[in-house]
């Protein structure tokens, strides 16, 4: 079977864990280191729960200096670190290992500074993605990035993975709402990338920061940039016969010059799990549905519908229907945020995340369904059609390891699909340990090592998260 | 004069880059010419031009995508775009009125500098737009990063890290570019009069409104403050007014005509107003627009800023001064008190020489960013010292 491979424990450290303890102690301030087995428990996995490893131990700083000095110790003492948001990571971005220690940043969550005039924020890096549009939204703004996690994950994971969600298609992802970030790397050292202007002086490593995975550094602070709500938004639901159909009306609406806010894709098996968790008002009769949402002035909002609405009608939509109110919209992004959890309910699942050019939807739809079958299990497909960006949830039974197997091995199938077709092995993610393996399929040795070589411009003993991202063999150190 | 190399592919181009490391010769890179102003000289054995690496590689108008060869002019691509009615989102600025050149800007030379326009407070910047590169290290290896669609950081985001970095991590082969449908419609409002304080807080209003103000520039010398709105045409209507109440309380709004409001656009973009300035120096002022007036009035009371404009709400001011270590000195001084950064655009050869262009970084910025450099192109061979010395 297709087990994840994890790096072997270093004896020498293992054996060393008592000292280690005491010098961690020395340095994390009261409260902040956890050692005990019952409480470094709740840190051995994050999101992808297949995987679980139990760090060495685990601290939670409470400033930036303080997390200068655990990386400073730990690069000093040959110690691997793995830093953790909220450990919301699907890729196993989070996930430790045997002889690491574990960095959260998850008490930094105070906002520091809100700023109408510039339209920006500086947070502590463990502040929730949620906490921070609920911080500005009483004058009216937003944080754009809008993961389905946001109640729960992290700026720092977001900016770890560059996040997205669900209203990237107009306002961009993680990396393009980051003014600023303090990054504090292994050596202890504390940067200042960006600021707060909207262009940062010499290399842009900031936008190399971002989606980086916790293997540069360990962001501590952030500046983001908000974003002034429109007037109104409405989400419209649409409804098709075939996933095709659907996936055709979404590469034919972009190709209209049009670029709503959010298109949102769920095939039956979605609709069906969500419609049963939310009572959102999904069409249940339908083979897959769109969920479309335009902003604007309520006559703003009803002419770009009658444009989207009649490029639906030419892909034969058979079901149309507009949100009516405040709850409605609510509740129909209700059933979509809680797709992850709702599908939970019903079945194991391991969520897939790749991105694929909008005119190889309908194709990449109809091959996941043939590959995911191929394995004998079920699929259901929920994701952000606009931007290319699919999900498939596969379902199998976590307690049956030959399910796992079939499960890991058809995710992997969709993936090396969606580069085949043109486009990634990610799409919001990240690579974590999940895809690790399966980098060669998108890059070959020379876009590798090139990455490296970067990678360890900063971190050059391979200290932080160092299971992750790049294949385990055939690393370059310098 | 220079040997120039101008390879034809992007194996060629390896092999040359390759030879040259091996030979221990420098490169300066050179796209059409029209932006060889920016950054610090570089003194290198030979040029590396990308005028043989031509043409538009991909284009998917449905997907909102574009790659192209570097050297592909720029109105090539633009042209094929306004086929399809779509746009490069960030309305990149020419330099060619500033530096008084007469090239043809290319693609690759808008990705390797970042240049954006006054569509970046809405749209981003180049370097938002910028999803995918092929590039060659200074290896003489080619190397791709990105791709083709638009949520694509698989791995370190090499392409963000290439964009901006004026050719210091190598030479940039293919670049591919999200697009935007063309606005339909466009409308631009003038208020006249206004001080720098007041500019700037207008336009914070009407940047921070739902309205989608698309650029937002103050030109004191002009005494004018424009606003812009790219919307479909009833929309426009709409939003127009609307913003036109919105800014009453700094005085009546006046919508320029079509051609009035794309001229105005084009001059900001390009910087215009300051470019026939016999000033010595022209600089070019990243900062927060809250502190764009103070940094401004401080410069203007040390007898340093001469003339000058905001484009971006206030986030990018242009100005002009006197140049000498003096000068200098005080506004990359004053630019890092108001936690900004500055860049010296336009100045005499000898004094580009002497002086920082780029905001001077703290010791430990420089060492990380040589380290960087140092691991995509180990000799230095690729415009040696553009951005810094030793980057």
């Amino acid at each position: 079977m297709s087990e994840i491979l994890f790096p072997v424990p270093d004896p020498a450290i293992m054996d060393r864990r008592d000292a280690i303890l005491g010098d961690l102690a020395a340095i994390a301030s009261p409260g902040c280191l956890i050692v005990s087995e019952d409480e470094r428990r709740a840190f051995e996995t994050d999101a992808l729960t297949a995987y679980r490893r139990m760090p060495l131990a685990v601290v939670l700083p409470r400033s930036t200096e303080e997390v200068s000095a655990l990386l400073a110790y730990c690069n000093r003492a040959g110690l691997k670190v793995v830093p953790r948001g909220a450990g919301t990571s699907l890729a196993g971005g989070a996930i430790p290992q045997e002889d690491s220690i574990v960095i959260g940043v998850s008490k930094m969550n105070r906002i520091l500074d809100v700023n109408l005039h510039d339209r920006t924020i500086r947070v502590q890096a463990g502040v929730t993605n949620l906490s921070v549009s609920e911080a500005v939204s009483p004058e009216g703004f937003f944080y754009a990035p809008d993961p389905s996690s946001q109640l729960a994950c992290t700026i720092a994971g977001n900016i770890a993975m560059n996040s997205g969600g669900a209203h990237c298609l107009k306002y961009g992802v993680t990396t393009n709402n980051v003014l600023g970030a303090k990054i504090v790397l292994m050596d202890g050292q504390i940067m200042e990338l960006g600021g707060e202007a909207f262009d940062a002086p010499g290399l842009d490593l900031l936008g190399l920061a971002v989606g980086s995975e916790g293997q540069l550094g360990i962001v501590t602070e952030a500046t983001l940039r908000i974003v002034r709500a429109a007037e109104g938004a409405r989400p419209v639901l649409f409804g098709f016969d075939s996933s095709e159909a659907a996936g055709a009306c979404v590469a034919a609406i972009i190709g209209a010059g049009i670029v709503p806010v959010a298109m949102e894709f769920m095939d039956r098996p979605a609709i069906q799990i969500c419609e049963a968790f939310a009572k959102a008002g999904y069409p249940l009769d339908v083979e897959a549905m769109l969920i479309i949402e335009v902003e604007g002035s309520d006559a703003e909002m009803d002419a770009e519908l009658a444009r989207i609405v009649e490029i639906a009608h030419a892909h034969n939509v058979s079901v149309v229907k507009e949100s009516r109110s405040a709850m409605e919209t609510a509740l129909i992004w209700k059933g979509r945020k809680s797709a992850f959890g709702a599908t939970g309910r019903v079945a194991d699942y391991i969520c897939m995340d790749g991105t694929v050019p909008t005119g190889k939807l309908s194709y990449v739809l109809k091959r996941t369904s043939e590959i995911v079958a191929s394995y004998g299990l079920r699929v259901a497909n929920v994701f952000h059609a606009g931007d290319g960006n699919m999900h498939p949830l596969i379902l199998y039974n976590v307690n049956d390891p030959a399910d796992q197997a079939k499960a890991e091995a058809a995710g992997m199938d969709i993936l090396r699909l969606c580069v085949e077709v043109g486009g990634c092995l990610t799409g919001e993610h990240g690579v974590g340990i999940e895809k690790r393996d399966l980098m060669r399929c998108q890059f070959n040795e020379i876009d590798l090592a090139q990455q490296m070589r970067v990678r360890a411009a900063f971190d050059p003993q391979w200290l932080l998260n160092t299971a992750k991202v790049f294949p385990l063999d055939g690393r370059v150190k310098a | 004069m220079s040997e120039v190399f101008a390879p034809a592919s992007e194996a060629e181009a390896c092999d040359c880059i390759a030879s040259a490391r091996s030979d221990k010769r420098t490169l300066e890179i050179v796209g059409g010419g029209t932006r060889a102003g920016l950054g610090r000289p570089v003194h290198a054995d030979a040029v590396l031009s990308t005028q043989g690496l031509r043409g538009v590689t991909l284009y998917e108008p449905a997907e909102l995508v574009l790659s192209a060869w570097a050297g592909t002019p720029l109105t090539e691509i633009e042209a094929l775009l306004a086929g399809k009615q779509q746009i490069l989102p960030f309305e990149p600025m020419d330099h060619r009125a500033l530096y008084g050149a007469h090239g043809e800007p290319t693609i690759g030379a808008v990705a390797a500098c970042n240049i954006s326009g006054p569509r970046r407070v809405r749209a981003g910047a180049a370097r938002d737009s910028l999803i995918g590169v092929r590039f060659v290290n200074g290896r003489g290896e080619a190397v791709k990063s990105g791709g083709r669609v638009m949520k694509n950081v698989t791995g370190l985001d090499l392409v963000k890290l290439s964009c901006g970095a004026h050719g210091t991590l190598g030479l940039l082969s293919e670049v591919t570019f999200k697009l935007l449908p063309a606005p339909r419609g466009s409308g631009t409002l003038v208020l006249e009069g206004l001080n720098d304080e007041q500019a700037i807080a207008v336009m914070a209003l009407a940047l921070g409104s739902p309205f989608e103000v698309s650029a937002a520039a103050h030109i004191p010398s002009q005494k004018r403050t424009l606003l812009r709105i790219e919307q479909a045409p009833d929309s426009l209507t709409y939003r127009l007014e609307a913003l036109t109440g919105l800014a009453k309380p700094f005085g009546p709004a006046r919508r320029l005509s079509d051609s009035e409001a794309h001229e105005a656009w084009a001059n900001a973009r390009d910087a215009a107003p300051l470019a026939d300035s016999p000033a010595a120096a022209l600089w070019r002022v990243s900062i927060a627009p809250s502190r764009a007036s103070a940094f401004v009035n401080g410069l203007r009371t040390q007898n340093i800023a001469q003339d000058w404009f905001y484009d971006w709400g206030g986030g990018l001011i242009w100005l002009t001064s006197d140049l000498d270590w003096r000068q200098s000195e005080a506004i990359f001084t004053a630019a890092a008190l108001a936690k900004g950064h500055a860049m010296l655009v336009r100045a005499p050869e000898d004094a580009r020489a002497k002086l920082p262009i780029f905001q001077p970084q703290p010791e430990a910025m420089i060492t990380l960013s040589a380290r960087v450099k140092a691991s995509m192109d180990p000799d230095g061979i690729l415009n040696p010292g553009r951005m810094y010395a030793g980057v």
